[in-house]
């Protein structure tokens, strides 16, 4: 009896926290919907007529598409490049018996506690004597270092705990370590590799500390930039910026509901720094 | 020669660590250790050049213009990391010892528990500034609704003495998801068997709770303090998005990443200069002070686990 009475509090209390959790994400949802008057009128019901005339004007008439494509590119090449290298990296270090390993280790390690904000003025200058300012190139290889201390400690402690057999009779077998890499571990730190991913994918499309650091120009924007500038465009008209806030987040929110686990895996594994 | 050929292989590992290291290095451990190094510099152009010792300190710590903000600015951060234990941990300490039970739907409750925390930081901060809106907001119009009338029109975000307050509130909202999962994963190590045995010593659920659960947690606590810690003073999108980078209204929202921003990067008032060498002295503070939070973190996890 008395079990079920704390049962029905714990549920209680959790229903209490999703209302919270969902009631702002709702209310962007449906007033995205909606046009302004009727958003001021009803502002949590789901309109009985959707009306799609702010998704029509951000999608065709602003560079939003723009800003998504040019989000899109950095994260891609970004992830693509981290995963390599990083990869690469790991397989060294987790294999390299010595000193000089351990110091490149623990040196990609201190990454991870440190935050590269810290770094901000003299990246600024590096960024700008390479001609890189104003340019989604210039973020890329920020990025890239801003993900490698957590990839490198991620890949290396699973790479460790792989079986050592695969890889041993591979070099009896006279396969090069470039071989082994390719054709044995990297199919094996799939599991991994997603994880790094998707610590990048969140870090990089969320930020908008580099982006405004770099002041990017108009066709380089970023998504969240863009949305910066939206907002304040739009101010007054709601629609518009609920729409804009919906398009920058309904992709990585359908993401996490597909794969939340690793999602979840993921991201407290980013978040535990040390 | 043969063995000198042996210790540098053409794939010796060191060269699986290059395109790495060299990234790695080239924007992010040289930067950071360059950036220290430009505190003790000055200059007008964009890169400081002449060398002054420690004037930039001097200014931050005695120039009005700079130390009142610098206070302000530590206040604020304390007050955002107060609120994170206070609420944010709290909750999520809560939570995670409801969803460690055997609870049907555990598994919802978590995604929407964690939902908030893939979202964008810029994201949220635009849409609780819009559900805070004096006139037009939600919360506005839930607490009329329900007779407080006082709250008509309230700005919660342009007093300062709510604004801060209702920051660290999203903070804690967004954030709440990973303390949860970090404590759930330490309620999940805790063996069934000392859990049973204080059961059946007639302990209540309550009494398990404060003196058998959170006493093993204690290194978990302290490690999500230090993150929360280290989150909150490196914290800029959420002021950014919610009030603006000059930590509106009056400064009370002002935390240390704004003043980082706006001295060392944007230019502030009255000087829409920036000044690098004293932005690179306020990174260099920051550094300090995330230096000193976590050695205290580690010493304390070090004599727990001698006294164990």
């Amino acid at each position: 009896m008395r079990h079920r009475r704390t049962n029905l509090i714990h549920y209680l209390i959790l229903l209490a926290w999703s209302l919270i959790v969902l009631f702002p994400v709702w209310t962007m949802l449906v007033n995205s919907l909606k046009k302004q008057l009727d958003i001021f009128r009803d502002p949590f019901v789901f309109p009985p007529s959707p009306n799609l005339a702010g998704y029509r004007y951000v999608l065709q008439d602003s560079d939003f598409l723009l800003y998504c494509w040019n989000t899109l590119f950095v994260v891609g090449l970004t992830i693509f490049v981290t995963l390599f290298i990083g990869s690469l990296a790991s397989y060294a270090l987790a294999f390299w018996k010595g000193k000089a390993s351990k110091f490149l280790y623990l040196l990609f390690l201190s990454g991870i506690m440190i935050p590269i904000r810290l770094g901000t003025i003299n990246i600024f200058q590096i960024v700008r004597s390479l001609g890189l300012m104003g340019s989604l190139y210039g973020l890329i290889p920020v990025y890239i270092a801003w993900g490698l201390p957590m990839a490198v400690f991620v890949l290396t402690t699973f790479i460790q705990e792989l079986p050592r057999e695969l890889i041993e009779v591979a070099e009896i077998d006279g396969a090069s370590r470039m071989r082994i890499y390719s054709n044995i571990i990297v199919p094996l730190i799939r599991p991994a590799l997603g994880t790094v991913a998707i610590i990048n994918l969140i870090n990089i499309w969320n930020d908008i500390w580099f982006p405004l650091i770099f002041n990017l120009k108009e066709s380089h924007r970023t998504l969240m930039l863009g949305v910066t500038y939206f907002f304040g465009t739009y101010q007054t008209d709601w629609t518009k910026v609920l729409v804009v806030l919906t398009l920058a987040t309904l992709p990585i929110i359908l993401l996490y509901i597909l794969m939340s686990k690793q999602f979840i895996k993921g991201l407290t594994a980013g978040a535990i720094k040390g | 020669m043969a063995q000198a050929k042996r210790r540098f292989r053409k794939d010796h590992w060191f060269f699986f660590t290059i395109p790495a290291l060299v990234i790695y290095v080239w924007f992010m451990a040289f930067p950071l250790f360059n950036s220290m190094r430009m505190s003790f510099y000055q200059g007008t152009g964009l890169i400081p050049t002449q060398f002054v010792g420690l004037q930039n300190y001097v200014e931050l710590f005695t120039n009005p213009l700079f130390r009142d903000r610098l206070l302000g600015a530590l206040k604020n951060t304390c007050i955002l990391f107060a609120i994170c234990m206070g609420i944010q941990n709290t909750l999520g300490l809560l939570f995670a010892n409801i969803l460690a039970g055997r609870l049907k739907g555990r598994s919802v409750f978590r995604t929407i528990i964690f939902l908030p925390a893939t979202m964008s930081v810029l994201v949220t901060g635009f849409l609780w500034k819009l559900i805070l809106n004096p006139h037009w907001g939600a919360v506005n119009q839930i607490l009329v609704r329900f007779g407080l009338k006082q709250f008509e029109g309230y700005p919660w975000l342009g007093k300062p003495e709510t604004a801060m307050i209702m920051v660290g509130l999203v903070t804690a909202w967004q954030w709440v998801g990973i303390p949860t999962m970090i404590f759930l994963a330490g309620f999940q190590g805790i063996s069934e068997d000392v859990l049973e045995a204080a059961s059946i010593d007639g302990a209540s659920a309550l009494q398990i709770f404060w003196k058998v659960k959170l006493p093993l947690l204690t290194p978990v606590i302290g490690l999500v303090a230090v993150m929360t810690f280290v989150g909150n003073f490196n914290a800029f999108d959420i002021v950014f998005a919610m009030t603006n980078a000059r930590g509106a209204p009056e400064y009370s929202t002002d935390i240390m990443g704004t003043l980082f921003y706006r001295i060392g990067i944007a230019g502030q008032h009255p000087v829409a200069q920036p000044n690098m060498g004293v932005g690179a002295s306020i990174a260099t503070v920051i550094f300090f002070i995330l230096f000193l939070g976590v050695s205290m973190w580690m010493y304390l996890r070090e004599r727990g686990s001698r006294v164990q």
